[in-house]
């Protein structure tokens, strides 16, 4: 309990005593997706249930994802989902011992961003039927 | 001479009566993730714009229905362990943790078991 601790001990150092970089936005964005996702599992459920249940309900629900604001979620969903995926697999790199370096572990970072709005933008260009 | 009864050892737990088994689940969900996140993706790409009849035929074919469901139950299994982690992390008053760690689970069981029914109604035409 944070009350009752002795104000003499001292704390062991914490995130504001670090200096920000690359590899620590990384780090809370990984979790802050995560997060993001297990709301929008919500989504995904909502939607397989639509298409369970009638065509009016599925059509309405087909119409909330096909606003404009659905389309935002939706593409805040794809991001999400494509980061974390691809940071999961910078995380089982580690793993297994790998890409510690600060070299590497930088340069890990930089692709998984860059890949994950890529790979974002081409699924978009997939789904909006740009070719 | 050991303290601990034939089962104590057998199980290898410590006092936290927990070992390495959500960290490995977590690892195990997230490499199987992987290939269920592009069926997902390639799934909603290749229906999109699909009548709720095409999204229901799809489900027809066995191949899909199953994979549907293993990308539910997987993604399913692996928001409960990472949530749990951020509730620990968090959340340091035992009543509101023990809340939250409940509700996680039952949040989780309920997408689970509603995400199964829907591509199981489907499939096999309830």
């Amino acid at each position: 309990m944070a009350e009752s601790r002795n104000a003499e001990r001292p704390l062991s150092p914490h995130l504001q005593i670090y200096r920000g970089g690359l590899t620590m936005m990384m780090s809370i964005v990984h979790r802050i997706t995560g997060v993001a996702l297990y709301a929008g599992t919500l989504l995904l459920v909502w939607w397989l249930t639509a298409a369970a249940t009638s065509d009016s309900y599925f059509d309405m629900v087909q119409a909330v994802f096909g606003s404009w604001i659905g389309r935002l979620v939706l593409f805040g969903f794809t991001w999400a989902l494509i980061h974390h995926t691809l940071g999961g697999i910078r995380h089982l790199i580690w793993d297994v011992g790998h890409g510690f370096a600060l070299k590497d572990a930088e340069m890990g970072a930089k692709l998984t961003l860059a890949s994950s709005i890529i790979l974002t933008i081409i699924v978009w260009a997939v789904a909006l039927g740009v070719s | 001479m050991l303290k601990k009864t034939p089962l104590g050892q057998v199980l290898g737990l410590g006092s936290a009566k927990a070992g390495t088994e959500h960290w490995w689940h977590q690892r195990l969900t997230a490499i199987a993730g992987i290939p269920l996140v592009v069926f997902l993706i390639g799934y909603i790409l290749l229906h999109r714009g699909a009548s709720r009849a095409e999204i229901v035929a799809s489900m027809h074919n066995p191949v899909v229905a199953v994979l549907m469901g293993l990308t539910i139950a997987n993604l399913v299994w692996h928001m409960r362990l990472g949530l749990q982690v951020v509730i620990e992390d968090y959340v340091h008053t035992d009543h509101t943790k023990y809340l939250l760690l409940l509700l996680n689970t039952f949040f989780s069981v309920v997408m689970a078991v509603t995400g199964l029914y829907a591509i199981l109604k489907m499939s096999i035409g309830l």
